[in-house]
């Protein structure tokens, strides 16, 4: 049940460091918590988890239309294959950008957001301006991103209310062809497979 | 009728930050983070009842409390609320002793961090076929409320309250988040994603063009 009247909250100090400094005292002191394993964590989403493993995917889908075909009925068993399965990804839709389809992702109630792809999400993806303005406003939004969606284009916003993590494929850029995957993967950014941006495009 | 954190569509809020890119703006946000987590793997709640938990903020705290402050503070709510720390404990920042043993026992060791991590907590279940099929018409509840209990969990936002929209994809059944956050059980449904014009959310301030798609538990929608 929702206990709206009792907000243990307030006890804890006013500087927002010293909270977590004391959660994590209390915690590790009644045996609850390893600071080691709190060291670990933070290691695995700063050094081993993040947007090179998306990129990596978005190359292959690129480069290998056998492969993206499977990612976009059901990149589920491919990516337990390729060790990208794990909290937070357990549930993964891939979808493709197109001449006539602009895909961009949001978690309005919270910040869902597919960790084992993309890592942890930015600073932007969890503030209120994006998560109160993309559902209404994409195109002004985008617009902030310095993407410019043309009027005919259809942007389709997806809120991930539910367990599923939607990551998008943005379209390969020209001047492309030829091109191995590891080069491929460095022209996709984070921001690309939110919907924020687009992938970069080589320079000649 | 709704929460503080049901903000989409939401006027007033100014530009996004692009340039706000990075994952933790200080230290003590991937601390906050990893504490989350560790503190989650005790077992002693799911992942709807820690939403649930930052929903239930009082607003004037949602609202002013970054991001990660949010978080430290439902933790702080829940480890109180479930007794495993005192408000006396939580007063002092320290522990008067340790947890009972089975509880300690389940404390998340390093060395199995990265398996645990890696090893996921699927959310789908097997459960009754679909009542809707793609392209089926349909209509979301009127309010956006646990039909349960009042003021719960839901993650039907407002702004798509009361709409018609297409279903677009099936995902076959999930766990339905107003029941888990409140220790009613899984209570698994069909989960659709369903797609609603712009237009029919936004009046006239939606392109024509454009859609927004949400995925819905079943008890959600009704024929439209």
């Amino acid at each position: 049940m929702p206990h709206d009247h009792d907000h243990p909250h307030s006890l804890l100090p006013p500087d927002p460091a010293l909270r977590v400094k004391a959660l994590e005292t209390i915690l590790t002191e009644k045996g609850l918590v390893d600071p080691a394993t709190l060291d670990e964590i933070i290691d695995t989403y700063q050094n081993r988890i993040g947007p090179k493993n998306g990129a990596g995917v978005v190359a292959r889908m690129w480069h290998d239309p056998a492969f993206r075909d499977a990612m976009l009925s059901d990149p589920m068993p491919m990516l337990r294959e390729l060790d990208l399965y794990g909290r937070q990804g357990e549930h993964m839709v891939f979808v493709e950008n197109t001449d006539a389809v602009h895909n961009v992702v949001v978690c309005t109630l919270c910040s869902c957001y597919p960790w084992p792809l993309l890592g942890i999400p930015p600073g932007w993806y969890k503030s209120d301006a994006y998560r109160a303005r993309i559902v209404r406003e994409p195109r002004a939004v985008l617009a902030e991103f310095g993407v410019d969606i043309p009027k005919g284009k259809k942007v389709r916003v997806w809120d991930s209310t539910a367990e599923m993590r939607y990551l998008v494929v943005p379209q390969r850029p020209e001047g492309t062809d030829g091109w191995g995957q590891d080069a491929l993967a460095e022209l996709v950014t984070r921001d690309s497979m939110i919907g924020t941006g687009l992938a970069m495009v080589p320079t000649p | 009728m709704s929460r503080v954190h049901d903000m989409g569509g939401r006027y007033g809020d100014g530009p996004v930050n692009p340039e706000d890119g990075a994952i933790y703006a200080e230290d003590w946000h991937a601390r906050a983070l990893a504490l989350t987590l560790a503190a989650g793997a005790l077992g002693q709640w799911n992942i709807d009842t820690s939403r649930h938990a930052r929903e239930t903020l009082p607003p004037k705290d949602y609202s002013r409390f970054t991001y990660y402050e949010k978080w430290m503070a439902a933790l702080a709510n829940l480890l109180v609320e479930r007794d495993m720390i005192t408000l006396d404990e939580l007063q002092n920042g320290h522990a008067r002793g340790q947890a009972p043993s089975d509880l300690v026992d389940r404390a998340l060791r390093a060395e199995v961090v990265a398996g645990v991590l890696a090893s996921g907590s699927a959310y789908d279940r097997l459960a009754t076929p679909p009542d809707f099929a793609i392209g089926d018409r349909v209509r979301t509840r009127k309010r956006a409320h646990n039909a349960t209990v009042p003021g719960g969990h839901t993650r039907l936002p407002s702004y798509a309250a009361g709409a018609v929209g297409e279903v677009v994809l099936r995902h076959g059944a999930f766990v339905l988040p107003d029941t888990n956050a409140h220790g009613q059980g899984e209570a698994p449904e069909p989960l659709y994603a369903v797609s609603f014009s712009a237009c029919d959310l936004w009046g006239d301030e939606g392109s024509a063009t454009d859609e927004v798609i949400l995925d819905l538990w079943q008890s959600y929608l009704e024929p439209a």
